[in-house]
C-alpha cells in the first residue's frame, strides 16, 4: 500500500508533524495476548466483592435487578452494538424500531407522550430538565425537594450553573418523608423556573400530595422522578400533570456496572417537544408506503443548531435502550408487576424484622414505600457499616453525613434478588453487633 | 453487487400482543401496602412468549447494519472492529454485579483498574490528571469547558467568549453555550486554522479556544503551537477535541502541542462498540495547573491502597452519578492492555495509510478540495454529481446498495456537498479496493439508480418530512393519532 502512495516508510505518512511536537513512541508496557490478559485480569478483578458473594442492600439510584438470559443474548447482537446512530435510516431500521419500541414502553409506564430515546443517566437528565424549564418558564432559580439523591444534586448543580441558575432547597416533612407543602408554597413566586421530586423518593417514601404540588406549582415547570420499576404499580406522574418525567431506566435489564452506563429517561408533554433535548424516534413510511422509523425534529440539535440546540447531546445510550425494551417485552405486563409486587412484599418483609431488633427503627418515615427505606439505629452508623462489613454484608448507605437530621441512619433496598437466607443474613448480623 | 440486507415484517411489539384480556385480579397496592389512590389503573403493556420476543429482536437486528457487517466509514465517529474479549470482560460478575456505592474496601480491583487507566490515558494525551467521569465526547467538552470556567473564575476573570474554527463539531459550540459562553466561529484558510484572523480575534474576552488536531478535514494543523502561543499570552485555555486523537498516538500528542484541557473519545479510539449511539465514554485530561477544577471523587492510590477523595474546593462539581460508564472504560482498559504502546502506534499508523491510500485511489473521481496529506480521514466533495442532477445524499444511498455504511455527509460544513471518509485501521486491503470499485461504479451508473437509491436494505428511502410533521413517538402516540380509545393512563381533567 506505501508503494502505491508512492512512499518509502510509514513515516512519511506524518512528515506533516512539526518536529516540535513530535513525541518518540508511547511509554506503556507491550500487549498482551488474550489468555494473558484474562488471566491478570482476573487476578485484579477477584479482589472486588460483587453481590454474587455478598449480600448488599445498597439502592440509592442503581438497583440489582434479576436480568432473563434472552435479554443478554437480544442485547449482544453484533448488528445492534457495532453499529452507530442511526444516520441511515433504511439501513438501521432494527435499531430505529427498538428505540421507538422504548419510547413506547416509557411513554407507557410514565403516562407522558413524548419519551427521547435516551440521555445519559438520570442525574444528566434532572441537570437537562432544570434547563429546559427556564427555556418553558424563565426564572432563575429551580426548587429541589430535600428528599432527592445528593448525587443528582451536585450534577445539577454542575448544569444549572452554566446558564446561571440558582437551586433552592425545599424542606421535607418530618414525619412523611414527603415534600413540606408549606414551604413549596413559600418559596415559589416570581424567577422560579419550576420544582422537581421524586416519588419514590431518595429516602423511600411515595409521595402522596402529587395533585396538590401540581396546583402549588401552577404555571411553572412541574418535573417529577420517578423509578420506572415502581411504575409498575404507582399512577403514572403523566397524570399528576408532569410537565417533564425524568428516571433511570438501568433497572431494565442493565447490570449495576459499578453505576455506568446507566440510561436517562427523559419525557414530556407534546407541547414542549420542540424545547426538549436528545434524539427523537418517529414514525413514518418509506417510499413504497412502508411503515418505517427515523430520526427526527433534529433541529433542536447540535449537529444542526450548534450554539442554539437544546443540548450538546450526541452520543447517548440507545444499547441501554434496546436492553430495556427487551427487558420489559421478555417479562411482559405480568411479569412486571410480579417483580414490583415482590420488591414491596421483600422491603415490607425485611423492614419489619429490622424494626423488631432491638435498638433498631424501620421505615423511619411513615408512608408507602416501594424497595427502599430508611433505617435509624441507636448505635453509630459508621460502626454498623463495619461490623456488617466484617460479617460478610454491604449493608445500607449511611445517611448520617447527608442527612444529619435523621440522626443515626441508613438507607436500605432489597430487590427481588434477595433470597430470604439474604435477609436472614443480614438480620443475624444485625442482631449481633454490639 | 451481491449485498441484500434482511427485510423482515416485524409489527411494533406493542401489536404482537393478541387482543385484550379480560380485566384482571392484579392488586397494586400489593396487600394494602400503597394506597389505592396512589396505584395505577390499567398497565398496556404487552405478554408475549419468550420464544416470540426473540424472534422480533433478531429479525430486527437483521435489519441493522453494524461494523461486524461491514466497512462502516462513517468520518469522525471511528468505526473500527471492537475486539470480542473486551464484552466478555465486563460480563464476568466482579465486573458487571458491583454497586458504585459499595464500601472502597470491596471494590478496590474497579478502583484499581480506573486509576490504572487514568494513567494510561495520560501518558497518551501527554497530560498530568485525567477524569473518567464524562459519559461521552460532549459530556467531555462540557467538562472541559467547566473547567475553562472555573480556572478564570479562581483568577478573578469573567471571560464571556469561546473561539471555535469553522470545522468543529457540533458539540462544540453547543458545549460552550451550555456552560454560558458566548460563541465565535473563525473562519478557515487553506482547510486549517488562519493565524492572522485568531490573532485580531482574541481578546481579554477569550476564554479558550477548542480545536481538533488532525481537524475535521483530516490536515495537521502544523502551526498548533504559535496558535496555543497566541492564546496563552492573551490569558485564555487551549481545548483539544480528542474525536481525531485516533490518527496521532506516540507520533505527538495534545499536551506535546500545548493543549491545557483535552478529551477522549474511548468508544472511538480505544474502540469499545458504539451501541448503536451509546454508551460511550468521554474522559478529560488537563495540565497540571487545572488539575485541582477535576470533577470529585478523585480516586487516589496510597501503597496500594485506593481510596475516593471528595476533599477538593475547587472541582466544579460532578457531571455525571458515580464513577462514569465503567463498563466502557473496562473495555477501553482491556483493548490499551492488549495493544500495548506499540499496538497503539501503529493503530495510528495504520489508520492513517488506510485513509490516504482511499484517498489516493478515490481523488480523481470526485472533487478534492485542500490537496494534501491526510489523516485518518479526509473530506471529497460530491460537487461533480450536481452536474447529472444528484446529489452526495444519493451517492450515500446508493453505497447502502453496495453493503457499505455510507460516510458522514455534508459535514464540515465549508465544503460543498461534503463527503468525509474514515476507514479505521482494522479494514483490510481488499475490503478499501472493493469500496473504491463500488465509488467508481456509482459514479458511472445511471442517475436514475442513485435517485432511487436505496433498494437493497430493509426500507426505501423515507419520508422524513411525515416523520417531523406526523410527531408520532410513540404507540401510545400512534393509537391517539389513528383515533383508537386512548389507553387507560390518559391524563385525567384537574
Amino acid at each position: 500500500m506505501l508503494q502505491s502512495l508512492r512512499l518509502k516508510s510509514v513515516n512519511d505518512l506524518f512528515v506533516d508533524i512539526p518536529n516540535e511536537v513530535r513525541i518518540d513512541g508511547l511509554r506503556l508496557p507491550d500487549g498482551l495476548s488474550e489468555i494473558d490478559l484474562k488471566r491478570d485480569l482476573e487476578a485484579m478483578m477477584s479482589v472486588n466483592r460483587p453481590t454474587t458473594i455478598m449480600p448488599n442492600f445498597l439502592g440509592a439510584g442503581i438497583y440489582n435487578h434479576f436480568i432473563p438470559a434472552a435479554v443478554r443474548t437480544i442485547v449482544s447482537r453484533s448488528e445492534f452494538i457495532t453499529s452507530y446512530t442511526p444516520y441511515q435510516p433504511e439501513i438501521s431500521q432494527g435499531m430505529l424500531q427498538s428505540l421507538f419500541e422504548y419510547q413506547s414502553f416509557m411513554a407507557e409506564l410514565t403516562g407522558m407522550d413524548v419519551v427521547n430515546s435516551s440521555m445519559y443517566d438520570a442525574s444528566t437528565a434532572l441537570g437537562e430538565a432544570i434547563l429546559m424549564a427556564n427555556r418553558i418558564s424563565g426564572g432563575d432559580r429551580f426548587l429541589i425537594g430535600r428528599a432527592v439523591s445528593p448525587e443528582r444534586i451536585s450534577v445539577a448543580r454542575t448544569y444549572a450553573k452554566g446558564a446561571d441558575m440558582k437551586l433552592v432547597e425545599v424542606g421535607m416533612d418530618p414525619v412523611t418523608g414527603q415534600v413540606d407543602l408549606g414551604d413549596l408554597k413559600a418559596k415559589m413566586g416570581d424567577g422560579v423556573s419550576g420544582f422537581y421530586f421524586e416519588s419514590p423518593n431518595f429516602l423511600g417514601p411515595i409521595e402522596s400530595h402529587a395533585d396538590e404540588i401540581r396546583r402549588i406549582v401552577g404555571t411553572k415547570t412541574l418535573v417529577i422522578g420517578a423509578n420506572p420499576m415502581a411504575l409498575a404499580l404507582l399512577r403514572p406522574p403523566g397524570e399528576a400533570g408532569a410537565d417533564i418525567v425524568i428516571g433511570d431506566a438501568q433497572v431494565f435489564g442493565t447490570p449495576m456496572d459499578l453505576g455506568g452506563p446507566t440510561i436517562g429517561v427523559f419525557a414530556c408533554k407534546s407541547e414542549h417537544v420542540r424545547k426538549m433535548p436528545g434524539r427523537l424516534i418517529g414514525m413514518t413510511t418509506d417510499l413504497e408506503g412502508k411503515t418505517a422509523f427515523c430520526m427526527t425534529l433534529q433541529t433542536r440539535e447540535q449537529h444542526i443548531r450548534r450554539s442554539k440546540a437544546t443540548s450538546n447531546i450526541c452520543t447517548n445510550e440507545a444499547l441501554l435502550a434496546l436492553a430495556a425494551a427487551a427487558y420489559l417485552s421478555v417479562v411482559g405486563k405480568a411479569g412486571l408487576r410480579d417483580i414490583a409486587r415482590r420488591n414491596v412484599e421483600n422491603m415490607r418483609s425485611l423492614s419489619s424484622r429490622i424494626a423488631a431488633i432491638k435498638g433498631y427503627k424501620a421505615p423511619r418515615f411513615r408512608s408507602a414505600h416501594f424497595n427502599e427505606f430508611v433505617v435509624t439505629s441507636e448505635a453509630d452508623t459508621g460502626h454498623v457499616h463495619k461490623e456488617l462489613l466484617a460479617r460478610g454484608v454491604q449493608g445500607g448507605l449511611v445517611l448520617d453525613r447527608m442527612f444529619p437530621e435523621l440522626g443515626h441512619s441508613a438507607l436500605y433496598c432489597t430487590t427481588e434478588m434477595h433470597s430470604k437466607a439474604d435477609h436472614d443474613k443480614l438480620v443475624g448480623a444485625l442482631e449481633a453487633i454490639r | 453487487m451481491s449485498y441484500h440486507q434482511a427485510v423482515h415484517d416485524v409489527p411494533i411489539i406493542f401489536e404482537s400482543c393478541e387482543s385484550p384480556k379480560a380485566e384482571d385480579s392484579f392488586d397494586p397496592t400489593v396487600g394494602g401496602a400503597i394506597p389505592k389512590e396512589l396505584t395505577r389503573g390499567d398497565l398496556d403493556l404487552p405478554d408475549i412468549p419468550e420464544r416470540d420476543v426473540v424472534k422480533h429482536f433478531v429479525n430486527l437486528s437483521q435489519m441493522n447494519f453494524g461494523v461486524d457487517n461491514g466497512l462502516y466509514p462513517l468520518g469522525s465517529c471511528t468505526m473500527k472492529y471492537n475486539p470480542k474479549v473486551c464484552d466478555d470482560v465486563v460480563s464476568w460478575p466482579t465486573v458487571a454485579q458491583v454497586h458504585p456505592l459499595q464500601d472502597p474496601s470491596t471494590i478496590q480491583g474497579a478502583l484499581r483498574l480506573m486509576h490504572e487507566l487514568e494513567k494510561m490515558l495520560c501518558e497518551i494525551g501527554g497530560v498530568d490528571a485525567v477524569t473518567l467521569q464524562p459519559a461521552a465526547g460532549a459530556q467531555g467538552e462540557f467538562t472541559g469547558v467547566h473547567i475553562v470556567r472555573a480556572f478564570h473564575e479562581s483568577n478573578g476573570e469573567t471571560r464571556k467568549e469561546i473561539i471555535l474554527p469553522d470545522t468543529a463539531h457540533g458539540t462544540n459550540p453547543a458545549s460552550a453555550a451550555m456552560v454560558g459562553y458566548d460563541v465565535l466561529d473563525l473562519p478557515s484558510k487553506d482547510g486549517c486554522v488562519d493565524v492572522e484572523a485568531l490573532k485580531s480575534a482574541v481578546s481579554k474576552d477569550t476564554a479558550a479556544f477548542m480545536l481538533t488536531n488532525p481537524n475535521t478535514l483530516g490536515l495537521f494543523e502544523k502551526n498548533v503551537r504559535e496558535i496555543a502561543g497566541i492564546l496563552h499570552d492573551a490569558g485564555a485555555l487551549l481545548y483539544y477535541d480528542g474525536a481525531n486523537l485516533n490518527a496521532i498516538m506516540g507520533k505527538t500528542s495534545p499536551g506535546k502541542m500545548d493543549f491545557d484541557i483535552v478529551h477522549f473519545n474511548l468508544h472511538k479510539t480505544f474502540a469499545t462498540p458504539h451501541g448503536g449511539g451509546g454508551p460511550g465514554a468521554g474522559p478529560v485530561g488537563v495540565k497540571k495547573r487545572l488539575e485541582e477544577f477535576l470533577p470529585v471523587p478523585r480516586i487516589v492510590e496510597k501503597a496500594g491502597v485506593y481510596s475516593l477523595d471528595y476533599d477538593r474546593p475547587k472541582s466544579i462539581g460532578k457531571v455525571r452519578a458515580y464513577f462514569g460508564n465503567y463498563a466502557v472504560l473496562a473495555r477501553a482498559y482491556t483493548y490499551i492492555k492488549m495493544q500495548g504502546g506499540k499496538g497503539l502506534v501503529s493503530v495510528s499508523e495504520n489508520a492513517v495509510l488506510n485513509s490516504n491510500y482511499l484517498r489516493e485511489n478515490l481523488m480523481d473521481d470526485f472533487e478534492m478540495p485542500y490537496d494534501k496529506l491526510r489523516k485518518h480521514e479526509f473530506v471529497l466533495s460530491g460537487a461533480p454529481l450536481k452536474k447529472k442532477g444528484l446529489r452526495t445524499l444519493d451517492f450515500a444511498k446508493r453505497l447502502l446498495d453496495y453493503g457499505f455504511h455510507a460516510p458522514t455527509i455534508y459535514f464540515p460544513l465549508i465544503v460543498d456537498e461534503a463527503i468525509m471518509i474514515e476507514p479505521t485501521e482494522t479494514e483490510s486491503r481488499e475490503t478499501l479496493d472493493k469500496f473504491v470499485a463500488a465509488c467508481r461504479s456509482i459514479m458511472k451508473e445511471d442517475p436514475k439508480l442513485l435517485h432511487e437509491a436505496p433498494v437493497n436494505t430493509a426500507r426505501r428511502r423515507l419520508d422524513e418530512a411525515k416523520a417531523a410533521r406526523d410527531m408520532i413517538f410513540s404507540w401510545r402516540g400512534y393509537l391517539k393519532k389513528k383515533g383508537a380509545s386512548p389507553p387507560a393512563s390518559e391524563p385525567k381533567p384537574s
